[in-house]
C-alpha cells in the first residue's frame, strides 16, 4: 500500500495502475485501495499548497483516480455506495454559471471535494440561474460553489445569490466563487462568503466551514 | 503637417518612448477593446460580428471618443462570424452560434490531435493540418479526413486516385464551404483595410500587425487541449518538446510575414499555459521559456516589438522574463504583482496594464481613479509604463473606462 501511495503522489502513473491491478487481483479490498489514493491526494494537495505541484499534477491525479475507479468497479460490493454516502462530510452544489463554459477548474474542485468526503452535485457548465435555485431546493446543499473564468460570470453569480436571498435561505448556506479572475471586488459584488483562484484553497474553505 | 499626421507622430513617439524605457511626455494609454465599442454604441455583439460596416462605425466613434494612444483593428479577431459560419467552426462559440447575442465568443476545449498522433504532426505538420486538424475543428471540412496524403510523391502529378478524389461527392460540399469562407474572408479583409486607413487618418497608430503564440500554448490550446497537454508532460515529454520545436519556426515566420504585410511592427503574444500555477518552475524552464525566449528574440531581430499579454499572474516568471534585450519588449500584466514587476523590469522592459477587469466592471469611477493613481505613481515613475486594463474591456462599465482615460491624461503628465 505504501508503494501505491508513493507511486500516485510521485505521478508515476504506470506503476500506480499496475499496483492497483495487482492488489485487486490479490483480493485486496477496494476500500483500502481507495484509502491509499486518498492518502496520496492529501500529499499532492499539500505539495500544491507548498508550490511544489501545480495544475498538471492535479489533472494527472484526477486522471489516475478516474482510471483506478474504473478498475475497482467490478470489485465493489453492491450497497457499499450507500454506506459511503452516509459518511459524507457535507453536500456541495457545484457548477459553472450561465454564460460561461469553462470547466477545467470546476472539474478539479469537484474531484478534490469528492476525495475529501463531500457529496458533490455537479450541474455542469453554462448553468442557468433558476437551475441553481431549483437544485438548491432539491439537493439542500451546505455549500454552493459557482465557477466562472470571465468577468461576465459575476452577474450570473450575483443573481444566484440574490435568488437565495429571495428564497430566504442565504443565511443557511455558504457561497463560494471560483475562477482565474475572481478577487475581493468580485466577491463583494456577488455577495459570496469566500473566493478562490485555485482548487485547493477552495476545498480548504469548504472543509473549514464543515468544521473539519 | 496636418494635425492628424502630427497626432499620429506624437502618439507613436509617446508609445515608443515608453517601450524604450525613456520618459514620454505623459503615460501612454491604450486598450484591448474586445466588443466594448458595440456596447458603447448600443449594439449587440452579434450585430457587429455579422455587420462589418456597423463594426467600422462603432470602432471609429468609440476610439474618437476615448482618444487612446493606439488604435485597434478588430476584424481579424472579432469580425469573422461569417467565415466561422461557412466552416461550421467548432473551437469557438459565438453570438448567434451557441452564445447569447450580447456575449463575446468563448473558446471550446477540443482535442483535434490525439495522443498517438504526435509523430504524424512532427513528420509533416502541413499534411497533419489539412487532413486531421482542419476537418476536426471545421465541421464543414470533415471530408478532408479522407483525403489521400498531401505528401504523396508520384511522378508527374499527385496520382490519378488522389486527383479524382477531389471530385467526389463528399469533397463537393467541403469545397463549397471553403470557397464561401474565402469570400467571407475577402470581405472582412476589405473592411479591415478600410478601417486601418481611417484610423491612420484620424491619427491612431495601429496596436499590432501580427499575432504569435508560445509553441507550448499552441500545442495545448489548439492541438491537444489543456488536459491533454498537461498529461503529456508526464506521459510523453519528449514528444511535447519535439512538437514545440516544430511549431517555433512556424510561429516566427507567420508573425514576421504578417507584421511586414501590414507594416505594423508590433506583434501580440497572449500567454496561456506558462503562468503561475499552470506548471512548475522546472516545467516552465524546460517546455515553455526556451521557445518563448527564442520567439521574442527572433521578432526583435526583425525590428518587431513583441507585446506579451501575460494573463493570470506571472510573479514566479518575472526573473525569466527579464532575460531579453532591454527596451524591446512590452509585458502586459493581468494579475501579476505590478509593483514587484516594476522593480524587476525597471531597467529592462516596459510594463503595461493591471487595472483589474473586476474593478472596471463592478467598481466605481472613484475606485478606478485611485487604482490608476497608484499605478502612475509607482509604475509610471521614470517612464516604461503604459496604462491599460488588466485584460480586455469586455465587461467594463463605460463610466469606469472614461475615468481611466480622463485621469491618466490629466494626472499622467511627466514634469
Amino acid at each position: 500500500m505504501e508503494d501505491l501511495v508513493k507511486a500516485v503522489a510521485e505521478m508515476m502513473e504506470d506503476e500506480a495502475l499496475d499496483l492497483t491491478r495487482k492488489l485487486l487481483e490479490q483480493g485486496e479490498s477496494p476500500a483500502k485501495i481507495l484509502d491509499a489514493y486518498k492518502e496520496a491526494l492529501v500529499i499532492i494537495g499539500k505539495r500544491f499548497e507548498e508550490g511544489v505541484y501545480f495544475v498538471p499534477e492535479l489533472i494527472m491525479a484526477g486522471e489516475m483516480m478516474k482510471t483506478a475507479s474504473e478498475l475497482m468497479k467490478p470489485y465493489m460490493a453492491k450497497g457499499s455506495s450507500a454506506a459511503v454516502q452516509a459518511g459524507k462530510k457535507g453536500k456541495f452544489l457545484l457548477g459553472t454559471v450561465a454564460g460561461d463554459i469553462h470547466d477545467i477548474g470546476k472539474d478539479m474542485v469537484g474531484m478534490l471535494l469528492d476525495i475529501n468526503g463531500f457529496e458533490v452535485k455537479d450541474l455542469g457548465v453554462d448553468v442557468p440561474v433558476q437551475k441553481f435555485l431549483d437544485e438548491y431546493s432539491a439537493f439542500q446543499p451546505d455549500i454552493v460553489g459557482m465557477s466562472g473564468l470571465l468577468t461576465l460570470a459575476y452577474d450570473s453569480m450575483k443573481r444566484v445569490v440574490d435568488g437565495l436571498k429571495t428564497m430566504g435561505v442565504r443565511d443557511k448556506v455558504k457561497v463560494i466563487i471560483g475562477g482565474g479572475q475572481v478577487d475581493e471586488h468580485a466577491c463583494k459584488f456577488v455577495g459570496a462568503d469566500a473566493w478562490a483562484t485555485d482548487a485547493v484553497s477552495g476545498v480548504k474553505y469548504s472543509l473549514q466551514w464543515m468544521g473539519c | 503637417m496636418s494635425s492628424s499626421a502630427q497626432l499620429l507622430q506624437e502618439r507613436e513617439k509617446r508609445f515608443n518612448d515608453a517601450v524604450a524605457l525613456n520618459k514620454p511626455d505623459r503615460v501612454p494609454i491604450a486598450s484591448v477593446w474586445d466588443f466594448f465599442p458595440a456596447r458603447f454604441k448600443g449594439h449587440t455583439v452579434k450585430e457587429v460580428m455579422y455587420d462589418p460596416q456597423l463594426m467600422f462605425n462603432d470602432w471609429v466613434e468609440c476610439l474618437q471618443h476615448f482618444q487612446p494612444d493606439m488604435g485597434e483593428n478588430p476584424y481579424g479577431l472579432r469580425g469573422f462570424a461569417r467565415v466561422l459560419d461557412a466552416l461550421d467552426y467548432m473551437h469557438l462559440k459565438w453570438a448567434g452560434h451557441g452564445m447569447d447575442d450580447h456575449q463575446g465568443y468563448q473558446f471550446v476545449e477540443l482535442e483535434p490531435m490525439k495522443a498517438n498522433e504526435y509523430d504524424h504532426f512532427i513528420f509533416d505538420p502541413s499534411d497533419f493540418m489539412i487532413r486531421r486538424f482542419w476537418p476536426r475543428v471545421n465541421k464543414a471540412l470533415a471530408a478532408f479526413e479522407n483525403l489521400p496524403p498531401i505528401n504523396q510523391i508520384i511522378p508527374y502529378y499527385w496520382g490519378l486516385y488522389s486527383g479524382a478524389f477531389l471530385l467526389s461527392p463528399e469533397m463537393e460540399a467541403a469545397r463549397g464551404a471553403l470557397m464561401e469562407a474565402a469570400k467571407a474572408s475577402a470581405e472582412v479583409l476589405k473592411w479591415a483595410g478600410a478601417l486601418g486607413a481611417k484610423l491612420k487618418d484620424l491619427g491612431f497608430p495601429a496596436s499590432s500587425g501580427g499575432f504569435a503564440q508560445v509553441p507550448f500554448d499552441t500545442l495545448g490550446d489548439l492541438f491537444r487541449g489543456t488536459k491533454g497537454v498537461m498529461m503529456d508532460l508526464f506521459r510523453r515529454p519528449d514528444k511535447v518538446m519535439a512538437a514545440c520545436e516544430k511549431l517555433l519556426p512556424i510561429m516566427i515566420d507567420s508573425a514576421v510575414a504578417s507584421a511586414k504585410r501590414t507594416g505594423v511592427m508590433r506583434v501580440f503574444i497572449p500567454l496561456h499555459k506558462g503562468l503561475d500555477g499552470f506548471m512548475s518552475d522546472q516545467q516552465f524552464h524546460r517546455f515553455y521559456w526556451p521557445h518563448m525566449k527564442e520567439l521574442l528574440n527572433a521578432l526583435i531581430r526583425e525590428g518587431i516589438t513583441p507585446w506579451v499579454l501575460a494573463e493570470g499572474s506571472c510573479n514566479t516568471r518575472l526573473e525569466a522574463f527579464r532575460d531579453v534585450p532591454p527596451g524591446k519588449v512590452i509585458y502586459h500584466f493581468e494579475a501579476t504583482d505590478m509593483f514587484k514587476a516594476k522593480e524587476m523590469m525597471r531597467d529592462r522592459c516596459c510594463i503595461r496594464g493591471n487595472v483589474p477587469a473586476t474593478l472596471l466592471s463592478v467598481g466605481s469611477p472613484e475606485d478606478v481613479k485611485a487604482y490608476c493613481k497608484k499605478l502612475i505613481d509607482v509604475c509610471g515613475e521614470g517612464g516604461g509604463y503604459i496604462m491599460d486594463a488588466s485584460t480586455t474591456l469586455a465587461d467594463a462599465k463605460i463610466e469606469n473606462v472614461q475615468a481611466m482615460y480622463d485621469f491618466t491624461r490629466e494626472y499622467g503628465v511627466y514634469k
